[in-house]
């Protein structure tokens, strides 16, 4: 007969359980919502998450100006209604939008470069919360110093707001190609990787050992239609942000849905044909010589 | 029980690190996404991740009415943390229109332990492991009531957190994300 002694003990804020999360995030979408209403349409559409905030990064980019946290209660208000988790942004080295987002019981904070920068030489000190945290990087160095200060997840930044794919590809090829290269690398090549990237040489040594990179890598930043979401995903994404790509198109429920179906079955071209159909106008994009901040050149 | 076939719900959620543990441990691993992926395994792992998406992606692909057939047959599943909330008699805390198989005789309640601030690790005392094992629970359903014939092995704070009824295994936490193969181990030794 087996005695069982039962645990009662509970480490809470480990890297274990940051990464945790972001294990759990994988293959789904997570979606930008600006209302309590776009939060259910998205979970009705089988988002794993939402990203709660104020304005979506197209009207961040239209309307100028300073874009900071949202507001306590607006983020409260989708809590209230989803049962997925919710996720919320800071401004790149604002930890105290981080420790107001972290006090609201947010699930997953993005330190992000969509909002204004509030410091322009330090990130935040991801080490010192319990909630996980999400950042962007266009390149391995960039990632990889967003690991040492703690980041549990990495995504492309690409170009939030334009809906186009072309920096956020761009940014994955640069990341997943260079962690491509270094596990090929002999032990002398990776203290010039580390110089070259301004990376921690641990965490290149590590790299190269394991050939994995520590923590999961997504795609967020320009990702408009299905078939973008699939791109990502066969490029080595391991889940997909879409931002402004869902509610600024003209049938956001159908196109949330078709999304989702798209990043589970992102290998198969014929259930991608299907749930591509008739989706309505998508989002409008501009190209990247029509912009006049690159944000994706924010954050250090 | 080396060469057997076991496949991954690769709907959404951990699905990778499962079958990293799986191959691991010899077993010939296969992602399931569409019905026609069941027939090719032989038993199924069903991840972590989000109940609600994966109920949604069960119904669009087939999957739900293809796998609830095999599980009425004795198909043996091994379901962590979302995947334990799909395979539940009944879920407290879920979306109206979300649906679960009904294989293991257990009520769960979703995010029972809190928001993600409230993840937390523990080691474990399971029965027939002589060491303890590290456990994850990530946003965590509790296993709130459970029918005569679910066995259970392993207690958290008074609550079961690994049961197992039949050919069905289901934990409340995530036995993929610490590289501890064991649970793994007994359920390829139960095939």
């Amino acid at each position: 007969m087996f005695s069982m002694t039962e645990s009662t003990q509970r480490n809470t804020g480990t890297f274990g359980v940051k990464r945790g999360l972001a294990e759990m995030l994988k293959g789904g979408v997570i979606m930008d919502v600006v209302t309590a209403e776009q939060a259910r349409i998205a979970e009705d559409a089988g988002a794993c998450a939402v990203m709660a905030l104020e304005r979506v990064p197209a009207d961040i980019r239209k309307d100028g100006g300073v874009a900071r946290m949202s507001d306590p209660e607006m983020i409260e208000s989708i809590q209230k209604v989803v049962s997925i988790p919710v996720m919320a942004k800071a401004r790149i080295g604002h930890f105290v939008e981080a420790q107001i987002l972290e006090a609201l019981g947010v699930d997953f904070i993005d330190e992000s470069e969509v909002l204004t920068p509030a410091d322009e030489a330090h990130h935040i000190d991801k080490y010192r919360f319990s909630v996980p945290f999400v950042c962007g990087a266009t390149n391995l160095g960039e990632a990889l110093r967003r690991i040492s200060e703690g980041a549990a997840m990495i995504r492309s930044k690409g170009e939030a707001g334009t809906g186009n794919v072309v920096e956020a590809v761009r940014h994955l090829r640069s990341i997943l190609g260079d962690i491509r290269k270094i596990t090929q690398a002999d032990s002398a090549e990776l203290f010039q990787w580390a110089k070259n990237l301004q990376a921690p040489l641990p965490l290149v040594q590590e790299l190269a050992e394991t050939g994995r990179f520590p923590v999961p890598i997504f795609c967020a930043g320009g990702l408009a239609t299905p078939a973008d979401a699939a791109l990502a995903m066969q490029l080595g994404a391991e889940a997909v942000f879409v931002g402004s790509g869902i509610f600024k198109s003209d049938e956001p429920a159908r196109r949330a849905k078709a999304i989702v179906e798209a990043t589970t079955h992102f290998r198969d071209p014929h259930i991608l044909a299907k749930v591509s159909r008739g989706l309505g106008a998508p989002m409008t994009g501009i190209g990247m010589d029509e912009i006049a901040v690159k944000y994706a050149e924010r954050g250090w | 029980m080396g060469t057997a076939r076991v496949g991954v719900l690769a709907l959404q959620g951990a699905f990778a690190a499962h079958a990293e543990v799986l191959s691991r441990l010899g077993a010939d691993v296969r992602e399931v996404r569409v019905p026609a992926d069941l027939d090719k395994v032989g038993a199924l792992v069903m991840p972590g991740g989000e109940s609600t998406t994966m109920s949604q992606l069960l119904e669009s692909s087939g999957l739900f009415d293809a796998l609830g057939d095999r599980l009425v047959h004795g198909f043996p599943v091994f379901g962590t943390c979302a995947g334990m909330i799909l395979l539940a008699r009944s879920v407290i805390g879920g979306r109206p229109d979300q649906r679960s198989f009904g294989a293991i005789d257990i009520s769960v309640e979703r995010n029972a332990y809190g928001r993600q601030v409230d993840s937390f690790e523990a080691e474990l005392d399971v029965a027939g492991l002589n060491d303890p094992f590290p456990a994850v629970f990530i946003r965590a359903p509790r296993i709130c009531d459970l029918g005569p014939a679910v066995e259970t092995l392993a207690l958290h704070e008074g609550s079961p957190v690994l049961v197992r009824q039949g050919a069905i295994i289901a934990a409340s936490f995530h036995p993929e994300l610490t590289g501890d193969g064991r649970l793994h181990a007994l359920f390829l030794e139960s095939l």
